[in-house]
């Protein structure tokens, strides 16, 4: 009976998700698209709870590996004809290989995820603001490099001819996925002892924990689920390095805040809210209908009303929608 | 002699000492903030990018030059207030995290605000643009700017110097971003403390704004916005808790990036941000408490 209590803490998070993919089949092809996105921005919100929710320290970095993972993804599987068009000057042992979608996803995740460990080794030693600052330079780093180095990918360019196989089924099998590996993580020894350090660092050095060896794993694993949902993002649509970058670090992070950071409830929670709100009014944009109002909002207006209402939330609930608790039927 | 080896004229010496001295001002805007809120104001660079919209504007109108900056310090300092009484006072006392994605929106916010209205390809910024003219010192060419640059921001300095050391609201601050609670309990007016800061951190960022429209004229609605994400990364890797080290990692970011900027060959100028952010790195990994602090500093945040 425990045990199935304690299964609520998935239960909630990927039942939304199949709520959410249930909708979208509902809907006309084109409306389906913005569900399908709002299934891979699920993915990445999560990835990064994973560390930053159960560490408590914020990183800006993770977009980095979700650019890696949709690089990775994207030159591996741009048909062998088509990439010299592309990326003209790629490099020899990526011009002629091409692999098939579910390879590709699963490179994205262990590119992504070698990547991260490599930059936690040093950079976990880091606490507070100083962490927070070199997660930035990692993703300008990353940024500047994809943007200019073409052998590894179109540089400036932008990611076209990526076969477009995540559709709404692959996007929520994704998100799934992604939901369980961030809850077992979460029960696992090693997700308690990161929490831990959170709660109280002292404490937890008490009992024998370390910081460092925490979050280092917890970087990881947080760099291979965002990698992974880089390539279900490259396989949506076509990507350069500008739509990875900051606009993106910051809406993943407002959703995760906007939730409640501490919660993979909250994680998913914030990403549904946030993009189910940035979906209508883009519609808006275009001329929709509310009950009985016809709403047609002038262009841009969407993004000031998206930032206006994650300050509001914030201000009047900073611990998130959710409170940054796990979801619960009935209490114990 | 190293300057020769380096590849390193006078005429990148100078421009790189002129843009460390803008980074230093932000630096400092940031800084004050920081030490009275423990808040990290993203926000700040939409703070120069509205002021270099009213410069624009101003110039547009054809005002003269000094209704443009007054126009500018106005509406720097409106807007300053309003982030302190909307976001930043329901704020105080959250988690930095909190409070650094409330800044980000507030950020993201300007810029859409500014996008809408000014459209992506921005305005240009005349009035001042004579000081752009070089004065010839035998063979070195030296803008106008550089010079301007250099002397307001060593100006501005000096009087923060001042009023910080030399008067009460100065003495005020400088207790509160040792240790709010112990300030407050000794009778010092938060309110008033954090409302000073704010508005100086603000007239700070129109000095800025007037400078950088007269380095880059053309201003788009992310003006800034990469200055202000440099400037951090100066700021913590100067030391964050104090506003010496604070200004004098602005101005070390400023000056490296400059003269990195025109040493380096064309080719791999590109990759300037990389050789940048490698050394933010670094630098934090072998001191992070700040490259200028002197004792360990206790991590706060």
């Amino acid at each position: 009976m425990k045990r199935l209590v304690d299964l609520q803490a998935l239960a909630g998070p990927a039942l939304l998700v199949v709520v959410a993919a249930l909708l979208g089949t509902t809907v006309s092809v084109s409306t389906q698209g913005y569900f399908t996105d709002t299934l891979v921005k699920v993915a990445i919100v999560v990835a990064l709870y994973v560390f930053v929710g159960n560490s408590g320290v914020l990183s800006f970095g993770h977009i980095s590996f979700v650019a890696i993972g949709a690089w990775t993804a994207g030159v591996l599987s741009v048909p062998a004809a088509e990439k010299p068009a592309i990326m003209p000057n790629l490099a020899h042992f990526l011009r002629d290989r091409t692999t098939g979608n579910l390879s590709s996803l699963v490179l994205a995740g262990l590119v992504a995820g070698v990547c991260a460990l490599i930059v936690a080794l040093p950079l976990m030693r880091l606490s507070g603001l100083a962490a927070g600052i070199a997660t930035f330079a990692v993703l300008e780093i990353t940024h500047n490099l994809l943007r200019y180095e073409e052998k590894i990918g179109p540089g400036l360019n932008t990611f076209s001819s990526v076969p477009e196989t995540t559709g709404l089924r692959q996007a929520a099998l994704g998100a799934l996925f992604v939901v369980v590996v961030a809850f077992a993580y979460g029960r696992s020894r090693y997700g308690r002892l990161l929490r831990a350090t959170r709660e109280d660092d002292a404490a937890a050095r008490a009992v024998g924990a370390s910081v460092y060896r925490q979050r280092l794993i917890a970087f990881a694993i947080s760099g291979a689920l965002a990698g992974l949902a880089g390539g279900l993002y490259v396989h949506l649509l076509p990507l350069n390095t500008e739509s990875l970058y900051l606009d993106l670090t910051f809406i993943t992070l407002a959703m995760l805040v906007v939730g409640g950071a501490t919660s993979l409830w909250g994680a998913v929670v914030g990403a549904l809210a946030v993009s189910a709100l940035d979906s209508y009014l883009s519609l808006a944009e275009n001329g929709t209908s509310f009950f009985f109002w016809h709403i047609d909002l002038p262009a841009g207006t969407r993004v000031i009303v998206v930032g206006a209402l994650m300050a509001i939330v914030l201000i009047l609930r900073p611990a998130g929608l959710t409170g940054g608790r796990e979801f619960k039927l009935w209490p114990r | 002699m190293i300057l020769a080896v380096l590849n390193i004229d006078w005429q990148t010496l100078a421009d790189a000492t002129a843009l460390g001295a803008i980074y230093a001002l932000m630096a400092v805007g940031i800084g004050l903030v920081f030490g009275v809120l423990r808040l990290v104001n993203f926000a700040y660079g939409q703070l120069v990018m509205a002021g270099a919209f009213a410069l624009a504007m101003a110039s547009q109108w054809d005002w003269p030059v000094w209704a443009a900056i007054v126009l500018c310090f106005a509406v720097v300092l409106v807007l300053s207030f309003l982030m302190d009484r909307l976001v930043f006072r329901p704020l105080r006392g959250h988690s930095p995290a909190v409070m650094l994605v409330a800044t980000f929106a507030v950020a993201f916010l300007l810029q859409n605000v500014a996008l809408l209205w000014f459209g992506p390809l921005g305005k240009i910024a005349t009035s001042l643009a004579y000081l752009n003219r070089p004065w010839t010192i035998s063979t070195v060419d030296i803008r106008k700017i550089t010079v301007v640059a250099v002397v307001v921001a060593a100006l501005c300095l000096l009087l923060l110097h001042q009023l910080l050391e030399r008067t009460e609201i100065g003495l005020h601050m400088r207790a509160s971003s040792m240790d709010f609670q112990t300030a407050r309990l000794l009778g010092v007016r938060a309110n008033r403390v954090i409302g000073v800061a704010v508005l100086l951190s603000g007239a700070l960022a129109a000095v800025v704004a007037v400078m950088l429209t007269v380095e880059t004229p053309l201003v788009t609605p992310d003006f800034a916005l990469r200055d202000t994400i440099v400037v951090l990364a100066g700021v913590v890797v100067g030391g964050m808790n104090r506003p010496v080290p604070a200004t004098l990692g602005g101005f070390a970011i400023g000056f490296a990036s400059g003269l990195l900027g025109g040493a380096l060959p064309t080719n791999e100028s590109q990759y300037l941000d990389s050789f940048v952010f490698a050394a933010v790195i670094i630098v934090l990994l072998v001191r992070p408490g700040g490259l200028f602090t002197r004792a360990r500093t206790v991590e706060r945040v």
